[in-house]
């Protein structure tokens, strides 16, 4: 079996604690605009919620769940989806009642056709008087909602281009000099309560922008230039995700969006964009020189050698990365050996071939990517 | 012979003009709409089985996390093909079974208006299902989803044929479904029964006329953007390349232009299906009928204004996205009132709990929960976390399983003891229904929770410890309870085609002219045509105390093979019309059609040539006229 | 049992725009103009979203297209002039009518070939040049079909199987042609003209 649905130690993120208090006090609000709070509604609405809440817990602590959210934006269409969930609940339910009871309801016996002319205001009131509120209300919150994201809160501080490549995300830090422009992959670090830019591109297909606790999507397609704003309320590491089908690897295109304190992002930024790390140990060195000789520079750059390929990710301070192979394998030297030994068995169809090295070399190779923090 | 025939009696009579052929000469040339008819429902019901145990085989898959089962490639080309084989291969060519089987029973007519065409689009739509078929023999089936999003299905990214057959499959099968539409129009238009007007008609005739008008608007935007796809492809062409000046969103909007209107045009005629049934079970008429009927035309024109609800994410301006979304929650009016005349015909009825009828009570309610998750996802900013997740696939099977296969199943309950003169059991049919309805909501409502858990569509595997691994592994159960209730119902059907109760003539006491003829109906259908004064004729004597209708008296028409024209609006009687006979025509033609797509699918030109040149041999001769009669 | 009644008063057979055979033309004519409109929507797309000059060799150039169109709009005329003549019972006059026509699309044919033999770019060369030839290629096929149509129903009238009474396949492919024609007007207008209008 390969590893390759195996996440490992790290973590998606989010803190839960409170939500449940944060929808409650929420969804009475919607609720007390939507229903003129009778004791039946009141009821209904407390199963409803609770039951839903115990639905989505029970899917378990780990899910990257956008119904509790700990972006900008996020929290914003978490809030509406919320809304709309719960008159879908109501909805479902009064219709569910009103057949199950019209089936049930006794009546005079009888087989006989009968005439009947009665029922029409069912339609005016149930068909069109009831939807037209109701939608009048969702879809006017669902605008308001759709205008409030049109813009950041605030005048985004960090620029970043996402190219979309199949299956990785490479990551372009746009800001300050032209010198300090740097590449990095399947990782985004951004400062918390920080508006971000992206500016998303693709280099073949259509990709689509996934980080379910932060944000919708957005797409990445060729000829396109689209871009969003994410930002974090709070620090974490993310799961990002593609979410248009893109091929043999969709399933395993993601990635992780790091939030932490500007300080230590501005700490990151800077080791990023130092250049690669000379290697200090003689395995290191060893393995630099098994980069060189070995195909991997015709496909990946390390910053400051002579490896200047671009079919693949940067990999100037791949050390420091969470996770390897688009986000599917924690980043330790066994999966890093395991990957380039036998990428195409992880990842198959992916573009990064299989190397076959002697177990040496591997290991010397993994010690020297491994040294590059 | 001894008699001459004027002397048979009037069935005899009518049987020998009627008559196919006997043999399998005889069956491929019929033109019969209700061979035509049960040949449509048997093949698109055989599509629905493979289609299912394509998701069945997915579900294994996916039962858990990381399971290697199936190869990457081969969950593309399954889950592909099964929305592929769903979507137009089965959802819509079962309905046209129902329609072509119905439509003249109904209409008290002796066939459709061009019986050679009916026969035409059948054979295309076997033709073109082997079509996309056969691409699994060669290992190539389509693998770019069901909406095939360019440029990932552009021969760079996707070289081979598999997107070939999707490209050539679709537009062959699309002939079918064009030929078709055009055949009801006009059979709506010129056969009714006298005195039918449009306001007599069943809301099930509503359905299929307003989705067979939508047809002739939505199925060329699929044409064009295979076409334009094909080009790409074999023809270096650059319509939905960006370096070259092209745009893949050209893609998107001519395919959802098609595929918003085609989603509702695989509906429309199972809800009206409900609309008729409902009321015979309840035994009273449906309430709003005019309302329904209402909402059934501007469903189907709506549906024209919101294909954009499929691009939200793709970075439109926001002005758009507001202007759809709007248009996406108007269209819910239309269902909402079905939905509550469907309730107040219940309410105010006195129910018979058939297996039918559980059949549209259970699709209610799968409607209501299919309906809302629409809604929701016509919000712009949540659909930008529900689209392309699990959500968007609970949302689409709870519409299409709920409102396409209830009422498609519920309806060969009803119609079945028409069709063969055989009642299906009752008790079966109820363990069917009960098996289908929890199976359907343990395999689909889980996908909900699945997509708010953060869950995209369209992966062959997952990780695990995300929370997914529970849900899937319930869902995969409930997929195979589901099946287990199809398996009921083909048991049923086997079991009761053999040794189920004589029907009778109304076994329901169902209010329209299909049911005013024997079971199973006689080769020319109605022996006299009818003279029709209600909406409900056969409901007459109970609701207004009269037999206003005459249904067994009426021209009978034995010169041959000869139907009745009417008048567009009031059916009013307009001519005796000539009805031609069986024929090899359609067959050839569908056959030089195919020819033809294989050629194209090939690069083989000489066999495009063969497939051109056959075809204008086919319709060349299926027109060529009859030498006048001499002058009277 | 059943009673007959019997129905000789009504004629046998329908004529003319009530019959089922106008009926399925007009709605083929409905579903090709859809087909069409989609075509040039896709050009209009295209064009909107271009980033550079649209279309990008410049405008197009009309000394043979504005002749052409002519040629397609007297051929229209010629169509009418046979179908009256069926209609009036001279099949001397739906003969000749019908020849001129398919000489006049065959002409039509030859020069929309000539042009493409003198565009600098081929199909191939971008998206405007696909959606040009794509287009006019869709709409010549259809010209190429109408004229199939003529010849076997000028086969059909020198067999005598066409007659005064029995015209409705003239009708038919006399509606067809029009329709060719109109659809070339859009699509003049559209790929020729439209540059002209300063519309991209
Ligand atoms: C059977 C076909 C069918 C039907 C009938 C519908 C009906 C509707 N659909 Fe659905 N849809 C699909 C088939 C269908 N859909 C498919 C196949 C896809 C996915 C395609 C793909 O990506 O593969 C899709 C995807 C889809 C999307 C895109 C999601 C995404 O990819 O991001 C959207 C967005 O707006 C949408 C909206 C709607 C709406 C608003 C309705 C409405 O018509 C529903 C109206 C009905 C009701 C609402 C219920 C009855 C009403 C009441 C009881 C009244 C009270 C109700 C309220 C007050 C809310 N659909
Ligand atoms: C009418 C439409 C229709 C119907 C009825 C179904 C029915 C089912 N679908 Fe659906 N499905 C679609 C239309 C439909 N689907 C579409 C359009 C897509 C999107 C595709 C895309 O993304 O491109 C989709 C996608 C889709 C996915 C998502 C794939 C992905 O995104 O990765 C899944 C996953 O579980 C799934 C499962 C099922 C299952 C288990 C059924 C079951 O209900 C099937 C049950 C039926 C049977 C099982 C047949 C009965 C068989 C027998 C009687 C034989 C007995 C055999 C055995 C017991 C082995 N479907
Ligand atoms: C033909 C091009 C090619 C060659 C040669 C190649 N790689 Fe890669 N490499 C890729 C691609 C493409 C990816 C991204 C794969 C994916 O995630 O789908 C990748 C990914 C990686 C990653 C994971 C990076 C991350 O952040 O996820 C590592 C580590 C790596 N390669 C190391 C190597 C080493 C070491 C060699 C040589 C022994 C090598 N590669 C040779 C193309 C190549
Ligand atoms: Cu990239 Cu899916
Ligand atoms: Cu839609």
């Amino acid at each position: 079996m390969s590893g390759a649905g195996d996440v490992g130690p790290v973590p998606s993120g989010g803190e839960r604690g409170g939500y449940e208090l944060r929808v409650t006090s929420y969804e009475l609000t919607i609720l007390r605009l939507v229903t003129r709070n009778s004791y039946f509604v009141t009821r209904l609405r407390k199963l409803l919620i609770g039951a839903a809440a115990a639905l989505l817990l029970a899917g378990c602590a780990e899910s990257p769940t956008y119904m509790t959210s700990s972006g900008a934006a996020g929290s914003r269409e978490a809030a509406l989806g919320w809304t709309l969930t719960i008159i879908s609940c109501a909805v479902v339910a009064l219709v569910a009642v009103l057949l199950v009871w019209g089936l049930a309801r006794r009546r005079e016996s009888g087989t006989g056709v009968s005439e009947g002319r009665e029922g029409v205001s069912w339609i005016y009131y149930g068909g069109v008087l009831m939807p037209i509120v109701v939608l009048l209300f969702a879809f006017t919150y669902s605008t308001v909602t759709l205008t409030g994201l049109h813009h950041p809160p605030g005048e985004p501080k960090v620029h970043v281009e996402v190219i979309g490549h199949r299956w990785w995300w490479e990551m372009k830090y746009l800001d300050g000099a032209p010198e300090g422009v740097f590449y990095t992959a399947n990782e985004l670090h951004i400062p918390v309560g920080v508006p971000v830019h992206l500016d998303l591109r693709s280099a073949d297909v259509i990709h689509s922008f996934w980080v379910p606790k932060l944000a919708g999507k957005t797409d990445l397609a060729p000829g396109s230039e689209n871009s969003m704003w994410i930002e974090a309320k709070e620090p974490g590491v993310y799961l990002g995700e593609c979410a248009e089908f893109c091929g043999l690897q969709h399933a395993h295109m993601q990635f992780r969006v790091v939030a932490e304190s500007p300080r230590q992002y501005a700490a990151w930024l800077a080791d990023q964009r130092a250049p690669a790390r000379v290697p200090s140990e003689p395995d290191e060195k060893r393995g630099e020189q098994v980069f060189a000789n070995a195909p991997c520079a015709g496909c990946h750059t390390i910053r400051g050698t002579d490896a200047e390929g671009k079919v693949g990710p940067d990999l100037t301070h791949v050390g420091s990365r969470l996770t390897l192979g688009a986000g599917i394998l924690p980043n330790t030297p066994g999966h890093m050996a395991g990957w380039i030994a036998s990428s195409q068995a992880i990842k198959p169809g992916s573009y990064m071939p299989t190397i076959y090295l002697k177990p040496a070399e591997l290991q010397t190779l993994v010690s020297y990517l491994q040294s590059l923090r | 012979m001894a008699t001459t025939a004027a002397e048979l009696p009037l069935d005899e009579r009518l049987s020998r003009i009627w008559e196919t052929r006997p043999g399998l000469l005889g069956a491929l040339s019929s033109v019969d709409h209700k061979t035509i008819g049960k040949r449509y429902l048997v093949t698109a019901f055989v599509f629905l089985i493979l289609g299912g145990v394509e998701a069945l085989v997915m579900r294994v898959q996916l039962a858990h996390g990381a399971l290697g089962i199936l190869s990457p490639e081969e969950y593309d080309q399954l889950f592909t093909m099964h929305g592929v084989t769903m979507l137009f291969l089965y959802a819509s060519p079962i309905l046209s079974g129902f329609s072509n089987y119905l439509w003249p029973l109904m209409l008290g007519s002796r066939d459709m208006a061009y019986p050679r065409m009916n026969a035409l689009s059948y054979w295309v739509f076997l033709l073109s299902g082997i079509f996309l078929y056969s691409s699994f023999l060669v290992g190539h089936a389509p693998d770019g989803g069901w909406f095939a999003y360019a440029p990932l299905t552009e021969e760079l990214f996707s070289p081979g044929v598999d997107l070939d057959f999707y490209a050539l499959g679709l537009t062959f099968l699309g002939i079918s479904t064009t030929v078709g539409a055009v055949n009801f129009i006009v059979t709506l238009a010129r056969t009714r029964a006298p005195g039918m007007s449009l306001n007599r008609l069943p809301i099930f005739m509503y359905g299929t006329l307003t989705v067979s008008v939508s047809i002739l608007f939505a199925m060329p935007p699929l044409t064009v953007a295979c076409i334009f796809l094909f080009f790409d492809r074999q023809f270096g062409t650059h319509f939905y390349q960006a370096a070259f000046g092209g745009s893949p969103m050209l893609w998107q909007h001519l395919f959802w232009i098609f595929g918003h209107p085609w989603v509702y045009i695989v509906v429309l005629p199972a809800m009206g299906m409900v609309s008729d049934i409902i009321p015979t079970f309840c035994r009273r008429p449906l309430v709003g009928y005019t309302f329904v009927a209402l909402a059934t035309v501007s469903t189907g024109l709506l549906g024209f204004g919101v294909w954009v609800h499929h691009m939200f994410a793709t970075g439109l301006p926001t002005m758009t996205l507001s202007f759809f979304s709007a248009a996406s929650t108007i269209i819910t009016i239309p269902s909402a009132v079905a939905v509550f005349a469907w309730l107040a015909t219940i309410w105010y009825g006195r129910p018979w709990f058939t297996a039918s009828f559980l059949f549209m009570a259970g699709f209610v309610v799968l409607f209501v929960i299919g309906g809302v998750s629409g809604v929701m996802t016509a919000a712009v900013p949540f659909d930008w976390q529900l689209t392309d997740s699990y959500f968007v696939v609970a949302h689409l099977h709870y519409v299409l399983a709920g409102i396409n296969v209830f009422p498609v199943i519920g309806g060969i309950y009803y119609w079945f003891p028409k069709m063969s003169g055989r009642m299906l059991s009752e008790r079966l049919g109820k363990w069917n229904f009960w098996t289908m309805f929890v199976g359907l909501n343990v395999l689909f409502f889980p996908m909900h929770i699945l997509g708010m858990l953060g869950m995209p569509r369209r992966v062959y595997t997952y990780p695990v410890g995300l929370g997914w691994d529970t849900w899937n592994l319930v869902e995969t159960i409930g997929a195979f309870l589901f099946a287990v209730g199809v398996l009921l119902f083909i048991i049923n059907v086997a079991w009761s085609r053999a040794f189920g109760d004589r029907a009778g003539v109304n076994p329901w006491n169902a209010p329209s002219l299909e049911w005013s003829i024997p079971s199973p109906p006689p080769v020319y259908n109605v022996a006299v045509i009818p003279t029709v004064a209600s909406r409900h004729p056969l409901w007459e004597p109970e609701l207004i105390g009269e037999q206003k209708s005459r249904i067994h008296e009426g021209p009978t028409l034995t010169d041959g093979r000869e139907t009745m024209a009417t008048t567009t609006l009031d059916a009013q009687p307009l001519a005796v019309l000539r009805m031609p006979g069986d024929s090899y025509w359609p067959l050839l033609l569908a056959l030089s059609l195919a020819a033809f797509f294989y050629g194209a699918l090939l690069g083989w030109w000489w066999l495009i040539g063969v497939g051109a040149a056959a075809t204008f041999v086919s319709i060349t001769g299926w027109l060529w006229p009859e030498p006048p009669a001499e002058e009277a | 049992m059943a009673t007959a009644t019997t129905t000789r008063s009504l004629p046998v057979g329908l004529r003319g725009k009530a019959s089922p055979a106008f009926w399925g033309m007009a709605l083929l004519i409905v579903n090709e103009a859809s087909f069409f409109a989609y075509l040039l929507f896709s050009y209009f797309y295209l064009a909107a979203v271009a980033h550079g000059a649209w279309p990008p060799g410049g405008r197009p150039e009309l000394k043979l297209a504005i002749p052409n169109t002519v040629i397609l709009l007297v051929s229209s005329g010629t169509m009418w002039w046979a179908e009256s003549g069926v209609r009036k019972g001279r099949m001397g006059r739906l003969k000749l009518g019908l020849l001129i026509t398919f000489v006049l699309g065959v002409i039509f044919l030859a020069i929309q070939g000539v042009e493409y033999a003198s565009k600098p770019f081929g199909l191939r060369a971008d998206a405007y040049s696909s959606l040009f030839y794509t287009i006019t290629g869709f709409h010549g096929a259809h010209v190429a079909v109408g004229l199939l149509m003529n010849l076997v129903v000028q086969v059909w009238v020198w067999r005598g199987l066409v007659t005064p009474t029995r015209r409705q396949a003239v009708t038919n492919i006399a509606w067809y042609w029009h329709f060719v024609d109109v659809v070339w007007l859009a699509v003049f207008t559209t790929l020729y003209l439209s540059p002209y209008f300063g519309l991209r």
